[in-house]
């Protein structure tokens, strides 16, 4: 059966999104390979002294999915696209529009609005973004190609608390809703793609676990088995037993 | 004296081309803003001037 992530009519395999922040870049190459990852986001940044790019070290085939960040409002998000448009990148940009350093949470108002302006630009925004109703349709209409609602804040590898809000998007919105943000575990990955979430993109959870390229092989098992078992349709839930062995023909009767 | 990513320095008369290639950049994988404005890529033979503000912008890991 052929079931494709479709993104402003890109098609992928693999719905694990990996971002290649607090990564050891000699890591990167092994953590896509092991991860199976086709998309990789990045940031762009100021760049001094010369000391390898970290495209060297990122397989061509492999989608390019520079972040924002740094942005503070619409207009800066644009400023960063254009940026990351002239140093190389397609259209796809992750909106991450932020102005709190405790929690790093997105402002919404802000993000749709950018969405907006990167759309009239050009560009295929994905919007990092709270997982509220209202706003995600706000940046649906203003020309986002996927959704990319927090699981949890940024790097706290907390998992989904945000799940029930999550699970609203994927229910309302009519677009790709890919879980970023907060996953801290294989475990919460395969949850969240078990309730319909299009992809799930991690970082922190592989850049901090003991061993990086093991734990992007779990990520990826876990989102392939979290994927299947959303196709497949989860059994159901009852109250009392249901004999899973056939109650008749046994041997007293 | 121009301002080089926030550091000053005397670059003297050069292209944004040549201060790339001396820096060991590669101009495909780089962004550059002169005094806050985007230059095309098909604008770097321009000149730094003095008193220039020049921001030289690459991808580095980010999530």
């Amino acid at each position: 059966m052929e079931d494709k992530l479709v993104i402003a009519g890109r098609e992928f395999d693999s719905r694990f999104i990996l971002g290649s922040g607090k990564f050891n870049p000699e890591l990167i190459k092994a953590a896509i390979e092991h991860a199976g990852a086709q998309i990789i986001t990045l940031a762009l940044r100021r760049v001094n002294s010369f000391n390898g790019n970290i495209l060297d070290f990122i397989p061509e085939n492999v989608t390019l999915l520079p972040n924002t960040s740094g942005a503070r409002n619409a207009e800066e998000a644009l400023k960063i696209a254009r940026l990351a448009r002239e140093a190389g990148c397609g259209e796809l940009i992750k909106i991450e529009v932020i102005h709190d350093s405790k929690y790093l949470l997105p402002d919404n108002y802000e993000t749709a609005k950018a969405c907006e302006l990167l759309a009239k630009d050009g560009f295929v925004p994905l919007p990092y973004m709270y997982p509220d109703l209202y706003a995600a349709r706000d940046m649906a209409n203003a020309g986002a190609a996927a959704i990319m609602p927090l699981a949890a804040p940024i790097g706290s590898n907390q998992g989904l608390a945000t799940k029930q809000f999550i699970r609203i998007l994927i229910e309302e919105i009519d677009l790709p809703i890919i879980v970023d943000a907060g996953i801290g575990r294989p475990s919460q990955a395969c949850e969240a793609m078990e309730m319909g979430a299009a992809a799930v993109m991690a970082n922190t959870a592989i850049a901090t676990a003991g061993n990086i390229v093991e734990m992007a092989k779990a990520f990826k098992h876990a989102i392939i088995a979290g994927r299947t078992s959303y196709l497949a349709g989860a059994g159901r839930v009852l109250d009392k037993a249901s004999a899973s062995s056939p109650l008749t023909g046994f041997l007293n009767e | 004296m121009v301002k080089i990513n926030g550091e000053r320095l005397d670059v003297g008369e050069m292209s944004v081309l040549d201060f790339l290639k001396k820096d060991g950049k590669n101009p495909q994988r780089v962004a550059v803003m002169i005094n806050g404005e985007i230059l095309p890529k098909d604008s770097y033979d321009r000149v730094i001037n003095d008193g220039d503000e020049v921001d030289i912008l690459g991808f580095v890991g980010g999530g």
